[in-house]
């Protein structure tokens, strides 16, 4: 059985051994610190602090490696937009103008706008081992535990950890119905038109949609037999309880959230660091 | 004093919204705590409705008309929710594989309890507890993944007792096994019913697999009304069976073929209760040395050979170790096993969707290494389990016109051969009609159509009865047979031991990725070690044989089939 990309990983790790609640908490706390923080240093050591926990964690690049793909394309993209609705940004911001390049109109590449458009690629970037060591090292139910648990109602997050559950299955099916239409005669290389792309794309869906309504069926009808859906909560099997290992994480989690706040009301006098002055 | 019933029908009938008929009519039947009831019936007689209104799903999932009345525990079902009743009476559905909502065994266990908002700590210790009652308590933190369809089957039942249920209600619990984990599972229900007393009722069509233990009652829907209701021996020994298409025992079937009247008092309910007199065991002995020997005749040459195959995943794992078989033209043959031991992986590498890691597949003498799927399907097709997992298009025509059509042939050409598949699988008058207007097996023929028509020399199918009733598994495997005697090789992946006796000449066995037989299935299921590694079990005619004074079982075995064969043909 190949496993997906969403399976949770069945290694051992100080991160894996933490409660979902913990990393999910953590995650929010880390995420909320790079948000706010427009500081560059800030946000280079929060990004050298969550490669080393994804180091300890043990995952492999080759897990992320499709994921950072997509991430730094669309970032990419997006500091290209950046540029070429506002060139200017960076001087409203920092006050200043120090011109590197004279291009046409007002497309003036700026130091300015250079440093603004880097620290956002960096704070955006920085999210994701972050987001990976969340997904990576917690298994699906305890992902819907700990949704539950900040709040999130139980059926939306049970359902979600049911995709989860049942991703490889889907993916098995995927795999045997695209065998199978191969055999038909069904050619995959992609030297075809758009159209018939799309019609061979449909000859594969349309029947694991299908199957797929069939599964959901009959797991409906299994949950509902064993009363799911019957209180307004639910208790949680898989839960993990808290250790003196989560504590220490949250506490770390909140002294790097308040070093990044520090730096942005004393030393910053805001949320930007301006080196131009 | 007469007891309460703990399941009481009185004039109950009811109407899916959808239908224009009602699915059960006019249900009388009272069930007492304590007893132990198989519900059979043909495929639509309405036994699993049944089901779905004692458990609740009906009305809670699926809406329509109730009139009479259900009273479960003595009180009426419609004043009750689906989650009330379901702490009365717990349902093991169908398809393990598909109902496991937890990512561990533990945690599928406690499922019911979570939405109970049992606390942690209680959870845990009351599932050791249950896990323990069904033998799985060394699981609990494993995932789905790594359990076998009866670790998964046993999971659920463990899942359903936790509620302390009265009442255990088995649907089809035996789909989806094979014979041996099927058993299994029989003796698994039976011991909880002996030691927790609870209410047992099972729907099930596969009569022997589940008179392997004892029964109290059985009841027979057909058509939606109730056709019997007695003990097994009285049943067997009725015409009850043959009328409404429930299969017998194979053992009755040879008592008949010998011409001994089967009674009550022969109690031949079940195997191991069976009586039989001097008189009758010398008419099976003289009817046995009557039959004459039936050798279908095979050609020599092989449609195709496998040589020395291994095969192993991009991890590395080696799954198939140096399997060597032929497949002569125009057989009709099965491959058998464990799951898991290696049967679609064979079929896999036949087709061309893997590669194999070592050896050689000749195809009439030439080796097809370099053949690209598509090629291979023109010689080799391949029948999946799931027709809804082939069928891609709304209309029939289009469906098994696909593959033609992708080959760029012309109109006129793609015309006539979608016309003499459909015309093989008797599917012609519905040349016309959108996919969807068709039943399950009319679906699976489609699938087959659509093969055919690239006119293969070898079809595989893999399991081409898996949840059919006897009238249906005898439909498509007459069918499969038609085929065949039109000149198609035909492999089939099974766990039918019924099939492989009455189909086919020759099996072949697979057991953690070796061929370990390839012998006729009368050898192969009268050989213990081979029953035993593939987890198939002992046919009755074995036992049968035994108890007659037979020496020669497998010949006993043979002449069966070569009996029945006879029968048919005349």
């Amino acid at each position: 059985m190949r496993t997906g990309f969403f399976t949770a990983q069945k290694s051992d790790s100080p991160i894996h051994r933490l409660s979902g609640f913990t990393k999910l908490i953590c995650f929010l706390i880390l995420t909320g610190a790079v948000m706010y923080s427009y500081d560059l240093r800030v946000i280079l050591c929060v990004m050298v602090f969550s490669f080393i926990i994804l180091k300890i964690s043990k995952i492999r690049f080759s897990q992320i490696k499709l994921m950072v793909i997509y991430v730094v394309v669309f970032l990419a993209i997006n500091a290209i937009l950046t540029f070429l609705f506002s060139p200017g940004y960076g001087t409203e911001i920092y006050g200043t103008r120090h011109v590197l390049l004279k291009l046409f109109g007002r497309y003036d590449i700026t130091a300015e706008t250079l440093f603004f458009i880097a620290t956002k690629f960096m704070k955006y970037s920085s999210v994701i081992p972050l987001g990976m060591i969340f997904l990576l090292t917690t298994d699906p139910s305890e992902l819907a535990s700990s949704l539950n648990a900040v709040g999130v109602h139980y059926k939306i997050a049970f359902s979600f950890s049911l995709t989860l559950r049942y991703f490889p299955d889907i993916q098995r099916d995927y795999r045997d119905i695209s065998q199978a239409q191969q055999a038909r005669g069904l050619e995959m290389s992609g030297k075809a038109r758009m159209w018939d792309r799309f019609k061979r794309a449909l000859a594969i869906l349309l029947p694991l949609i299908l199957s797929t309504l069939d599964r959901i069926e009959t797991i409906t009808n299994a949950m509902d037999l064993r009363g799911f859906g019957k209180h307004r909560k639910r208790t949680w099997y898989s839960r993990k309880r808290m250790t003196r290992a989560d504590f220490i994480a949250l506490a770390v989690s909140l002294i790097i959230l308040s070093a990044t706040l520090l730096v942005a009301f004393f030393i910053n006098n805001g949320r930007f660091y301006n080196p131009f002055i | 004093m007469k007891k309460e019933p703990i399941i009481a029908f009185r004039g109950f009938s009811f109407q899916y919204f959808s239908q224009s008929e009602p699915t059960l009519h006019d249900i009388n039947l009272e069930i007492n705590p304590g007893e132990k009831i198989m519900i059979a019936g043909p495929s639509g007689s309405g036994k699993s409705t049944l089901g779905h209104c004692l458990n609740g799903l009906i009305p809670f999932a699926y809406k329509g008309e109730i009139s009479g009345s259900l009273q479960v525990g003595g009180t009426e079902t419609r004043d009750m929710d689906i989650f009330t009743l379901s702490k009365t009476l717990g349902t093991v559905l169908q398809d393990a594989d598909g109902q496991f909502v937890g990512l561990t065994v533990g945690e599928d266990i406690a499922f019911s309890m979570e939405n109970d908002r049992i606390p942690q700590s209680e959870m845990k210790e009351r599932v050791r507890k249950v896990a323990k009652m069904v033998d799985m308590d060394r699981w609990l933190t494993n995932s789905p993944y790594e359990l076998s369809g009866g670790q998964k089957q046993r999971t659920e039942l463990a899942g359903v007792m936790i509620d302390d249920v009265d009442v255990l209600l088995f649907d089809e619990p035996l789909a989806n096994l094979d014979p041996a984990t099927g058993r299994q599972a029989i003796e698994i229900i039976d011991d909880i019913h002996r030691e927790s007393g609870k209410t047992i009722i099972i729907i099930e069509h596969r009569l022997e697999d589940v008179l392997h233990r004892p029964i109290d009652r059985i009841i027979v829907l057909d058509e939606g009304r109730i056709a019997a209701d007695m003990n097994p021996h009285e049943l067997i020994s009725s015409a009850i069976l043959k009328e409404t298409g429930i299969r017998e025992p194979l053992y009755v079937t040879a008592l008949k073929f010998a011409g001994v009247k089967v009674t009550p008092e022969m109690k031949p309910g079940h195997i191991t209760t069976l009586s039989i007199n001097d008189d009758e065991k010398e008419a099976v002995k003289l009817w046995y040395q009557s039959v004459e020997p039936d050798f279908p005749p095979i050609s020599n040459d092989n449609v195709l050979e496998l040589e020395g195959i291994s095969f192993s995943y991009d991890e590395g794992v080696e799954v198939l170790h140096d399997v060597s078989f032929g497949i002569r033209q125009g057989e009709m043959l099965s491959l058998v096993g464990m799951n898991g031991a290696g049967k679609s992986t064979i079929a896999k590498l036949m087709c061309g969707f893997e590669k194999e890691s070592k050896g050689r597949i000749l195809y009439m003498g030439d080796d097809i290494a370099d053949e690209s799927i598509k090629e291979r399907a023109e010689r080799i097709g391949y029948v999946m389990q799931n027709p809804n997992q082939m069928l891609s298009q709304p209309m029939i025509f289009d469906e098994v016109a696909l593959g033609l059509k992708l080959r760029n042939l012309p109109e006129e050409e793609i015309d006539i051969r979608v016309r003499k598949a459909l015309e093989i699988c008797g599917l012609l008058p519905f040349i016309k009609w959108p996919v969807s207007a068709l039943s399950y097996g009319q679906k699976k023929r489609v699938t087959i159509a659509a093969i055919l028509a690239l006119d293969p020399k070898l079809i595989i199918l893999d399991e081409p009865t898996a949840g059919q009733d006897y009238r249906h598994y005898t439909e498509i495997m007459e069918f499969l047979r038609t085929i065949n005697h039109s000149g198609v090789t035909v492999l089939m992946i099974t766990h039918d031991m019924h099939l492989m006796l009455e189909y086919t000449a020759r099996s072949l066995v697979v057991t953690d990725g070796r061929l370990i037989c390839d012998q006729p299935a009368s050898v192969v299921l009268t050989t213990q070690e081979v029953i035993e590694s593939a987890n198939l079990k002992e046919t009755s005619l074995f036992t049968l044989a035994q108890m007659v004074g037979i020496d020669d079982e497998t010949s006993f075995v043979q002449r069966f089939i070569d009996y029945e064969r006879q029968v048919e043909k005349k």
